[in-house]
């Protein structure tokens, strides 16, 4: 079997990951998920504070002055799969640069 | 299944964030050690696909929905360690840049989801491994059955740590059935989600799979040609 090179499964993979979130989130549900709802039904949020970061423009999974939803959480989902991936490579880069020099005998 | 801030005393946050920190520097420190050249770029390739899957909210009862955690996800694919670092990077991007899961919570955020949801469902892996055929298919299965049981053992942190310093009134016993029984359906999704995955990903690269290793056929030894002439006794 022909096996996709490297390079380019990575970015195919990026690029169904950029689809999804474009795509897709905009028409995920919007209800509350299991550990919301059970602390709806509970009352375990009575005591909840707002999030500290709450006036970030991409708050809330979406980007503030798009008036069209659906294009403002397909917009905060490529921002976050881009950020995401980054930082993974960045710091994945770094570890694999640390694991060299980690491994050079002292002089 | 992203904890806002609140909803946990000081005590059990600062705990949640020192077990963290904790956790990811070890982690960080095994990844150094073992994570693969080519394994580096699946590492984040890995994180950005979990992040956008986080946001595909999926409708699993009434009033209710669900999302992947990918922890089993990330571990099978580039293992425990970098896989627990993954998830990590995931929900500080959330609760950084989105404001989703609260910031004193970040660290009982990445305890349930990055480190037990990643380790103790990597465990149940490895389990069902050793009674499922050797087979990508055998794999496929466990992921998926890990992924769905690591969903529930993520509640049960959250349970535990509700327990240790929740603000909420409500008996620990009520809110552990409640969790538990949400996040089986939940986890039914991570399953399917997560066996698919690792699915297509066996089927296009299945040498990048961590979890897989061992069925990737060694070097072969062959029986040498040559006999070995024996001298007639």
């Amino acid at each position: 079997m022909r096996r996709a090179r490297l390079g380019t499964f990575i970015a195919l993979g990026v690029v169904v990951a950029l689809a999804l979130a474009f795509f897709v989130s905009p028409y995920a549900s919007s209800q509350p998920d299991g550990l919301n709802k059970v602390a709806i039904d509970q009352g375990l949020d009575q005591q909840e504070q707002p999030h500290a970061l709450e006036d970030l423009p991409t708050a809330g999974y979406g980007v503030r002055g798009i008036r069209n939803e659906r294009l403002s959480t397909g917009l905060a989902g490529l921002i976050g799969v881009g950020v995401t991936f980054a930082l993974g490579l960045g710091l994945f880069a770094l570890v694999r640069g640390a694991r060299r020099t980690g491994h050079d005998p002292a002089p | 299944m992203h904890i806002p801030d609140g909803f946990l005393n000081a005590g059990a946050s600062i705990g949640g964030a020192v077990v963290a920190v904790g956790g990811l520097s070890v982690s960080i420190r095994r990844t150094t050690q073992i994570l693969e050249e080519k394994q580096a770029p699946l590492a984040g390739l890995v994180a950005a696909f979990i992040f956008a899957v986080q946001m595909l909210n999926f409708p699993v009862a009434a009033g209710t929905s669900g999302h992947l955690l990918g922890g089993v996800l990330a571990a099978v694919l580039v293992g425990p360690w970098a896989g627990a670092v993954c998830v990590a990077v995931v929900l500080i991007v959330q609760s950084l840049l989105f404001a989703d899961g609260g910031l004193t919570a970040l660290g009982v955020n990445i305890v349930n989801m990055a480190l037990i949801a990643v380790f103790c469902g990597y465990g149940i892996f490895l389990l069902l491994r050793r009674v499922v055929p050797r087979t990508h298919t055998g794999v496929t299965i466990s992921a998926g059955v890990a992924a769905m049981l690591s969903v529930v053992l993520a509640a049960v942190g959250f349970t535990i740590e509700y327990a240790i310093g929740g603000t909420g009134g409500a008996p620990v016993g009520t809110v552990a059935a409640a969790m538990a029984g949400v996040h089986l359906l939940i986890g039914i999704g991570e399953g399917v989600i997560t066996a698919m995955t690792v699915g297509a990903v066996l089927a296009a690269r299945p040498d990048l799979v961590y979890g897989t290793r061992d069925l990737i056929a060694p070097v072969e030894l062959r029986e040498s040609t040559v006999t070995p002439t024996r001298s007639a006794p």
